[in-house]
């Protein structure tokens, strides 16, 4: 098989990828989109293990298998409430192999050099019409791999920009991998399978930013002395310097800020694989990496709008400067017991439930499904009103609730919805707390001003179930739990709605 | 000083501006008390009670007027009396500066100061001396008491061996004091309540009291009464008609209607016609406690009780507080006694007329020889003011155009500068770089497009879905992997087999997850 033939998969396989991605813009479009990655993906491999100079095709497909048998296993035990943690300790395997697959380009271009050298030469060194490089005889190139030819053809401009690219890839892939780790442990809390506990909340060695900021100019510094041909020392320490500031960046970033950072790593192992596909000269890597790191960085900007912030604040971590003083809360939280909630729930006629990242804690949505089941079985209005940063990933709760056989059709977006509490009887808030603070709205000081929120406070009466009286994720006190139509249901969101299961009739 | 009360002149006025219960209080300011003999008795409080009291009785009218440094009095003076004010005595009653001019006139000549109950500013504080609320709230009770002696049937519907006797259906127009009084008596009479007024906000107020607002279907409807001290405003044509027309479709339901509207300075407005008092059925009461200034109801005669042609009764008294003397007296007498309260800040039994008090300067209307009415508007604001509200502001079509066009330009002069930087930066690139680094650089620069304007439409539930996937294919760089590991380099080899396991693991895993997910979305 020629080189054209593995071309022409690549153009296949790119047209898949972008039809698996538009695909999702509908439930049940998705359902076929997801083949077509599937079998773009498929192609690829196949055209470029059949294609030219793929030696080790047998060892090549034995690990594909393997890997496949472990994905498998991953895929199928994860339990839907740990998809976040999936998807982020995913993305470090790409940034990874990103990182491998660069160093490999960089010791290609070594012994490329070192075989010029066997044979009197210079690498990148240009012929007598000034564009095409010397080359090598034909006996030697024959005995390298397709990359190796590829390096051996190369001038002297075009092996520096190869080595930017390169040295772009692990850089990259190195963020993405260490910040992927840590985005998992922090995700994963308790449950994470880390040798090393993570802390939740944004913690960071003394220095701060400052440590980054270094880290990234030290960087930069090896990136200049490795094209001054320092050697592949420095590349090696670029690759050490990245993981170090995957690790403090995320270290430095709370957990409620989790859904723009693996948004962002998702982004960024776009970006590295584009990096690589530059250096390798293959086009297919060039168009999924640009697919995915657009991908990511939309994503992140839907995030970090819907919580009213600018990406570069999230990225440094922390709520930012208060201007002033919040405003003090008057009032007490008045708890109420699982018979008040049920006696309310079953006078009213319209219902709306707003979930949180404590549904998904408590495992609650199997609960909340059979709740409302019964509740729309009685000719009650049950709706959702899901917030774009409810959870711990974008479209989290969608998941969860689809999961529990919640019908997509009555789970509804923040937007579609607010518009309907005040006509609304009874709002339900489950394990959520920033995504329903008034106090965006009316404290210009809140340190969450100006954020959408859900405006439960507007239904004639509010039930939110918590397990504490304590603070959300951010700590910002809600206003919500003091108002007079609020009442505190206090407990674990499953253990309390299955209380109010027998009631609801 | 020494307080004085007259009997009231006016004609079958019963009730007196000082009890024995004010009196002892009064005194406690220091001050005397005198009140004219027989004063009180029309309002159940006898001569001796007042001896009892400490009061001195003072025989005739004149001499207590002579005697008196404060005189207290419940209607506003004639002017027989008001020729007995001299400068150094202050007259506190009800006086209507605004109906009685001439009356202010005579009072301005006598230098005295003239203390109005009825211009007590409706601010918090003078609350304990707003006799206006007081008597209306005596007048809301009376009226449903005057149409109950009138109407021929129960408040409330009754199912007894004799059969069952359905409940009174009664509107009351105006929710002030008066109205929201005469709603809950009406209610706890049995009776099933209406209320209108033209100000949306005391809907709250009704509903609190039992009745239902009678809602009315009507944009402009929505009258700030916080503007105007409480009280409603004229209303406009078109709102006139719509609301004559619901009162034209409960006419025929109702069995008792109590109007209260009163807008201030203005006579009050005419709300229930001749026609709608000849589609009521017979039987059914009107009062009209409007009455005074010309009626809320055409057919009412002021001081009268009539019975129309079809058999409706029409209540037009004045003098509801009158009415129930006893309860009135008492409850005037107190306000008068917290205005005197007021006026005595050093309860020592000396008057200290501040003009710089919101509360006296309000009431006061005549001062050392000044006419002091209208007063300025009060520092404190009778009633806080609602929300503002955020309308949108409603654009005409040019307003429209002329910001659609703008925005077109900011977009066009923002695509036109991002084409321009961007290309040029790409340009000056392929100065200075090989043509093989352009041609995968032109892919690029079209997959980030091609990406943007992909992802943009993928649905806001499908995210996690959308982040699985691209994890999956991300898992694309397998590629890079597998073109190096076939290298003759052990080292190579190596990480590229590395490589290929690792992207393996996602490949699967990432599809397998997505299509878990995807699976699970269902419509109901």
């Amino acid at each position: 098989m020629d080189f054209g033939f593995t071309t022409a998969a690549y153009v296949v396989a790119a047209v898949l990828f972008i039809f698996s991605l538009g695909g999702l813009s509908g439930q049940e479009s998705a359902k076929r989109a997801v083949w077509y990655g599937i079998a773009g993906m498929a192609i690829a491999v196949l055209a470029t293990l059949i294609g030219p100079g793929q030696g080790l095709w047998l060892l090549s497909v034995v690990l594909i298998a393997l890997g496949g048998v472990v994905g498998y296993q991953l895929a199928t035990r994860v339990e839907m409430t740990q998809m976040p943690e999936l998807v982020a300790i995913m993305h470090s395997l790409v940034g990874l192999a990103a990182v491998f697959v660069g160093f490999n380009a960089d010791i290609m271009i070594n012994i490329v050099s070192d075989l010029y050298a066997g044979n009197g030469g210079v690498l990148g060194a240009v012929a007598d019409d000034g564009i095409t490089a010397v080359g090598l005889p034909k006996e030697i190139t024959d005995g390298l791999s397709v990359f190796g030819q590829l390096v051996a053809k190369k001038t002297g401009v075009e092996i520096t920009i190869l080595r930017i690219e390169l040295a772009l890839g692990i850089w990259i892939g190195a963020v993405t991998f260490t910040g992927s780790v840590i985005a998992y442990g922090k995700l994963a809390g308790n449950s994470s399978k880390l040798p090393f506990k993570i802390d939740t909340s944004a913690k960071q060695l003394p220095g701060g930013h400052l440590l980054n900021a270094a880290a990234a100019g030290l960087s930069l510094l090896l990136l200049m002395m490795y094209l001054g041909g320092a050697g592949s020392w420095t590349l090696v320490l670029l690759a050490l310097l990245a993981f170090f500031i995957g690790y403090h960046l995320i270290m430095g970033i709370g957990g409620a800020d989790m859904p723009v950072v693996v948004s962002m790593l998702n982004s960024y192992s776009g970006w590295a694989a584009a990096a690589i596909g530059f250096s390798l000269g293959n086009d297919l890597l060039i168009v999924v990496g640009a697919l995915v790191g657009s991908s990511g960085a939309i994503l992140s900007y839907i995030m970090c709008k819907a919580m009213n912030r600018s990406f570069v604040s999230v990225i440094l971590g922390g709520w930012g400067g208060t201007k002033g003083e919040a405003q003090a809360i008057e009032g007490e939280m008045i708890g109420i017991d699982a018979d008040g909630v049920a006696a309310a729930l079953n006078e009213a006629d319209s219902i709306v439930i707003v979930p949180g990242y404590g549904m998904a804690v408590a495992q609650a949505q199997q609960s909340v499904s059979e709740l409302v089941r019964k509740l729309r079985a009685k000719g009650k209005t049950v709706r959702f009103g899901i917030h774009p940063v409810a959870g711990r990933l974008p479209g989290h709760m969608n998941v969860l609730l689809a999961e529990a056989k919640v019908p997509y059709d009555i789970v509804l977006e923040m937007d579609e919805i607010n518009d309907d509490f005040p006509d609304t009887d009874v709002s339900i808030v489950i394990g959520s707390n920033d995504i329903v603070n008034p106090a965006a709205q009316d404290d210009p000081n809140s340190p969450i001003a100006g954020m959408p929120v859900l405006e439960v406070w507007k239904a004639k009466q509010c039930f939110v179930l918590k397990r504490g009286q304590g603070t959300g994720y951010s700590g910002i006190e809600n206003p919500l739990f003091f108002k007079e139509n609020t009442r505190m249901y206090y407990g674990d969101a499953k253990a309390s709605v299955d209380a109010l299961l027998p009631k609801v009739e | 000083m020494k307080i004085g009360a007259p009997k009231e002149t006016f004609p079958g006025e019963a009730r007196v501006a000082m009890t024995p219960d004010s009196a002892t209080q009064l005194q406690k300011l220091g001050h005397e008390c005198l009140i004219e003999a027989g004063a009180g008795e029309a309002a159940g409080f006898v001569d001796a009670a007042y001896e009892a009291a400490g009061v001195t009785l003072v025989k005739t009218a004149a001499a207590l007027w002579k005697e008196a440094d404060v005189i207290v009095k419940v209607r506003e003076p004639s002017t027989t009396e008001l020729k007995r004010l001299s400068a150094d005595k202050t007259l506190i009653s009800f006086f209507y500066p605004g109906q009685n001019e001439e009356l202010l006139e005579a009072a301005k000549a006598t230098s005295a100061a003239v203390v109005a109950m009825d211009m007590v500013p409706r601010i918090s504080r003078a609350q304990k001396m707003d006799a206006l609320s007081s008597m209306a709230n005596i007048a809301g009770y009376r009226a449903v008491i005057e149409a109950g002696s009138n109407f021929g049937r129960f408040f409330t519907g009754q199912v007894t061996a004799a059969g069952k006797v359905p409940p009174a259906k009664v509107l009351v127009v105006g929710a002030g004091v008066a109205g929201l009084a005469a709603i809950g008596t009406s209610t706890s009479l049995g009776a099933i309540t209406y209320a209108f007024d033209v100000r949306p906000e005391v809907a709250e107020q009704i509903e609190s009291m039992g009745a239902e607002f009678v809602f009315l279907e009507f944009d402009e409807s929505s009258q700030d009464s916080s503007a105007t001290g409480g009280y409603a405003a004229p209303s406009s044509p078109e709102f006139r008609e719509k609301q004559l027309e619901k009162f034209r479709e409960l006419a025929p339901e109702v069995d008792i209607v109590i109007t209260t509207a009163l807008i201030p300075g203005r006579p009050a407005p005419v709300l229930w016609t001749k026609d709608m008092v000849e589609a009521m059925k017979p039987g059914s009461v009107i009062v009209d406690l409007a009455a005074e200034r010309g009626g809320n109801c055409e057919l009412t005669q002021k001081d009268e009780k009539i019975v129309t042609e079809g058999g409706v009764t029409i209540v037009g008294y004045t003098d509801f507080p009158s009415r129930m003397a006893t309860q009135s007296s008492t409850l005037f007498a107190t306000n008068i006694r917290h205005m005197l309260t007021d006026l005595t800040p050093g309860k020592d039994g000396v008057i200290d007329h501040n003009m710089d008090d919101d509360v006296i300067r309000g009431a006061t209307v005549a001062h050392k020889g000044e006419i002091t009415w209208p007063p300025p508007p009060p520092k404190v604001a009778a009633i806080a003011a609602p929300p503002a509200k955020e309308k949108p502001k409603e654009l005409t079509a040019e307003e429209k155009r002329a910001a659609e066009v703008a925005a077109f330009k900011a977009q066009t002069k923002n695509q036109v500068t991002l084409l321009a930087v961007g290309g040029g930066l790409i340009l000056l690139a392929g100065l200075y770089t090989p043509a093989s680094f352009m041609q995968h650089f032109i892919v690029f620069v079209l997959s980030v497009f091609v990406g943007f304007q992909v992802i943009w439409n993928v649905s806001h539930s499908l995210h996690t879905p959308l982040m699985a996937v691209t994890n999956a294919i991300s898992s694309i760089i397998i590629l890079g992997a597998l073109m190096q590991v076939g290298s003759n380099s052990a080292l190579i080899a190596i990480l590229g087999a590395l490589g290929i396991l690792m992207a393996a693991v996602n490949i699967f895993g990432g599809f397998l997850v997505t299509r878990r997910m995807l699976a699970m979305f269902q419509k109901s």
